[in-house]
């Protein structure tokens, strides 16, 4: 028995482990999953002092409502996240980007997350874990990785082993910005679509349905009209992909997405956006811009070195 | 060989093998992918080998599309080197509870459900590729009058070892997931296996696979 462990009161509506995920699994049919939104993730390590890369809780809208049993540690949340640590004689209202004590009895209340979707829990410690190819994310379609590739739950307990004693109170002062326009490079299939449909697609607002989660984000608006075939031979996808089935509604794939797809690719979101996409909650218009391959990879750079920037002011 | 190398957004390569559906075009697609597994080319973090494209996903901090694309064309793979494969019998049992859109298939095809199964069983199918759910093989072909259309509207539940036929092919789903094709029997072999992490699908790309019908007692008594 482990003697550190946060009881479960509350498994929120989403919680799962995550880490970087799994590479080179895709032609076995698993996918990358990993922290869908990694600046987040990687800014939640550094703050309790861990390596940016160690499995942390993600939770999405409502987050998990945790007693702590044990000897002290720290906590840092990240993302947009409306929260509450509850002490014996207090409550302390929660702010992301900074790291707070938590002692035997206390317990971490993750009300929501504000006009975002992901919010990151990291301790300054290992959640003791099940690895699968060097990786705990929590695969739920594959039954892969930590707490058997499932969701938590209530009355669950989580261990907690090698706690970090170095751990410090950190602050960075960061505020997540949201965007409304997804840059994406044109895909394979973006000819099979009629010059109405292309228009459409880089002119109109899309909705994001509630139809929405880890694997895939479904968008509502304007058809997008194929002209060519609504079906394609399968062949690989990756994370970002734009498919339009023969409905005209726009699905993009997100980081647990299935490997193969048969649908026509229109777009690609580029890497430099992913973050920041998978952030927006259902009901928010979005609008998609062309950006061409060279300016997509310079993007990329400028937002890795934001993000170590940020790791490096921790 | 490859005929066409395009970007796939900005961190993929997507290389086009042609249009055809064939044994031909998906061995070569399956002899880049073992080389360039082989190769271990730096920045590179997926390969999806599909019917007839190879999609090459990388780490665009440690690489970029025009660097990595010179390094697959110049890249030396021999295609008529021959390639690791096994023939491998899998057990299906055609029981009613298990066979779920046979009665489907007998109208679409207009052929006896008897017929359907002597097409079926004891042929030789080949393994084009794995995906979309974890293991689930893709296998062909099929004899030209035994291809049907996906279902209308696909299950939210295909039962786990479900058996489908569509189109050219025939698949079997790893797990319980949703899915459309003609269920038409189910096997007790467990196809994916996540705690083998060396070798967790049963079933590779290049494979020979044989279904044998078995009775619904051994099917119950095939994994005691």
């Amino acid at each position: 028995m482990s003697k550190n462990f946060f009881k479960i009161l509350r498994a929120g509506i989403n919680t799962t482990f995550q880490d970087h995920g799994r590479d080179n699994l895709y032609h076995i049919g698993i996918p990358f999953s990993g922290a869908m939104d990694k600046r987040n993730y990687l800014l939640a390590n550094k703050l309790v002092g861990n390596k940016t890369e160690l499995p942390v809780i993600e939770f999405a809208y409502q987050g998990p409502l945790l007693e702590f049993s044990g000897e002290r540690i720290n906590i840092a949340i990240t993302g947009d996240v409306n929260f509450t640590i509850k002490k014996n004689n207090n409550d302390i209202n929660g702010a992301c980007y900074q790291t707070f004590e938590i002692n035997n009895g206390d317990k971490i209340d993750i009300l929501s997350t504000n006009k975002s979707v992901y919010g990151y829990l990291a301790v300054s410690a290992q959640f003791d874990l099940k690895y699968q190819w060097s990786s705990c994310s929590t695969n739920t379609k594959a039954y892969i990785g930590a707490n058997e590739g499932r969701k938590l739950d209530n009355d669950q307990k989580i261990n907690i082993i090698k706690i970090n004693k170095n751990s410090n109170i950190k602050k960075l002062n960061y505020v997540n910005t949201r965007i409304e326009n997804i840059r994406v490079i044109k895909g394979t299939n973006f000819n099979y679509f009629s010059e109405q449909g292309k228009k459409n697609f880089f002119e109109k607002e899309f909705i994001i349905s509630k139809l929405s989660d880890r694997m895939g984000m479904r968008l509502e608006g304007s058809k997008i009209e194929n002209v060519v075939n609504t079906n394609i031979k399968s062949e690989g996808l990756i994370k970002g992909v734009i498919q339009v089935p023969a409905d005209g509604n726009p699905i993009i794939m997100l980081s647990d997405h299935g490997t193969i797809g048969g649908y026509p690719k229109i777009g690609v979101v580029i890497s430099a956006d992913y973050d920041k996409l998978v952030q927006l909650t259902p009901g928010t218009k979005i609008k998609f811009q062309e950006c061409e391959l060279s300016n997509a990879e310079s993007l990329f750079k400028l937002y890795e070195l934001e993000t170590q920037n940020l790791i490096s002011q921790i | 060989m490859i005929k066409n190398i395009l970007n796939l957004g900005d961190a993929a390569l997507y290389c086009d093998f042609g249009n055809e559906v064939n044994k031909t075009t998906n061995t070569q697609v399956i002899k880049y992918f073992q080389s360039i597994k082989k190769e271990n080319i730096e920045g590179i973090n997926n390969l999806t080998p599909s019917y007839n494209k190879l999609i090459i996903s990388f780490d665009l901090k440690k690489t970029n599309y025009i660097n990595l694309k010179k390094k697959i064309e110049n890249l030396n793979v021999d295609i008529k080197d021959s390639f690791k494969n096994k023939e491998i019998e899998i057990p299906v049992c055609n029981d009613q509870n298990f066979s779920l859109d046979i009665k489907r298939l007998e109208k679409r095809l207009k052929l006896s459900v008897e017929k359907i199964y002597e097409n079926f069983y004891n042929k030789k199918f080949f393994c084009y590729m794995t995906g979309f759910i974890a293991g689930m093989p893709f296998l062909g072909d099929l004899d030209k009058n035994m291809r049907a259309e996906r279902l209308e509207t696909p299950r939210v539940k295909v039962p786990k070892g479900s058996v489908g036929l569509t189109e050219q092919f025939a698949n079997i789903y790893t797990f319980e997931s949703p899915g459309g094709w003609n269920i038409i029997g189910n096997t007790p072999v467990n196809i994916f296996d996540s705690s083998n992490e060396k070798n967790p699908s049963l079933i590779n790309p290049g494979d020979t696979v044989i279904f044998k019908s078995i009775t619904k007692d051994q099917y119950k008594n095939f994994n005691e």
